[in-house]
């Protein structure tokens, strides 16, 4: 399977989306009557933190394919989307104390779920890598690490959930049916802004997947033309190591 | 009903600016990838030729 195909249209795509989503959040978007102008890290915080949740997710998703099939293809997909998650991840909570020092004052505030959530959910997958590193066999690494992705993806939802029942809302209800939802004209711009994130997820998911599928074509070439003594031994790693004919 | 309202730009372009250097940070990694590749390929392209070159003496002494 080639992962680079259609990259360059989706890698064009994402960057229009976001554009046009900053964009509009900026200069179509009403300014909000209680936060005023900071309420526009909300365009880049939310959209940021669903994709996020999501992509751990599919993680999750990925890996009950790999305990079902025992193909390395979907533990390599579900650690790639894994590793960009916690990326995404980081940039969640970093944006999201930036918002919290704004509207109130602290860096971070303990009593506030959805920060606190999300760091409970980053810090449980922030030891998906340590786990993999520590097992040498490959297969049995792998099928560890699938029964954590399945465990802690199941565990995401249960976060959602929680930040939505808790009862100090602070950020803006989009889903909301009643009264506190997003006014129509700020909706535009954030579901755009999501589509937007959604989309650069999935092009830095098809260059990761693409870079490690040929990193190991080389690998298997290198072998072909000049023996095993060619190829240097790979070492320990967290990272699955892909079979070169898939 | 904005004006009284704290401007905060300092913190949004702040917010804005974690974001973009991520993407940033990605992309430079990704370059450097793209640069072991092509670093590896073109080792690989010699050492075939030097199988060709192995096969064509081969192929003269008999």
């Amino acid at each position: 399977m080639l992962y680079g195909t259609r990259l360059r249209a989706l890698s064009i795509l994402a960057a229009v989306t976001l554009t046009a989503g900053f964009g509009l959040a900026f200069f179509y978007a009403p300014m909000d009557a209680d936060q005023g102008f900071m309420q526009k890290i909300f365009y880049v915080h939310v959209p940021l933190a669903i994709v996020a949740l999501g992509g751990f997710v599919f993680g999750g998703i990925m890996a009950i394919q790999h305990l079902r099939t025992r193909d390395a293809r979907y533990d390599l997909r579900s650690y790639v989307a894994i590793h960009l998650s916690l990326v995404l991840g980081a940039g969640v909570l970093v944006t999201g104390s930036i918002w919290a020092k704004a509207s109130w004052g602290h860096w971070w505030v303990w009593d506030e779920p959805t920060l606190v959530s999300f760091l409970v959910v980053f810090l449980l997958y922030a030891t998906y890598q340590p786990l993999r590193f520590s097992i040498e066999d490959p297969e049995r690494q792998a099928r560890y690490a699938s029964v954590f992705a399945i465990t802690a993806g199941a565990f995401v939802p249960l976060n959602f959930l929680a930040v939505r029942l808790a009862q100090a809302y602070t950020h803006p209800r989009v889903f909301a049916t009643t009264d506190g939802g997003l006014p129509g004209k700020m909706q535009l711009p954030f579901y755009l802004c999501l589509i937007g994130m959604a989309l650069l997820f999935a092009t830095l998911w098809k260059y990761e997947m693409a870079s490690k599928h040929t990193s190991a074509q080389l690998r298997s070439l290198r072998r072909k033309l000049g023996g095993d003594d060619a190829v240097a031994p790979q070492g320990r790693t967290a990272a699955p190591s892909l079979g070169t004919s898939s | 009903m904005t004006d009284a309202l704290p401007n905060n730009t300092g913190y949004v372009a702040a917010a804005y600016l974690v974001f973009f250097a991520l993407v940033l940070i990605y992309v430079v990694i990704m370059a450097a990838k793209l640069s072991r590749f092509e670093r590896e390929l073109s080792e690989l392209e010699e050492l075939a030729d030097e199988r060709i070159e192995e096969r064509e003496r081969e192929a003269v002494s008999t």
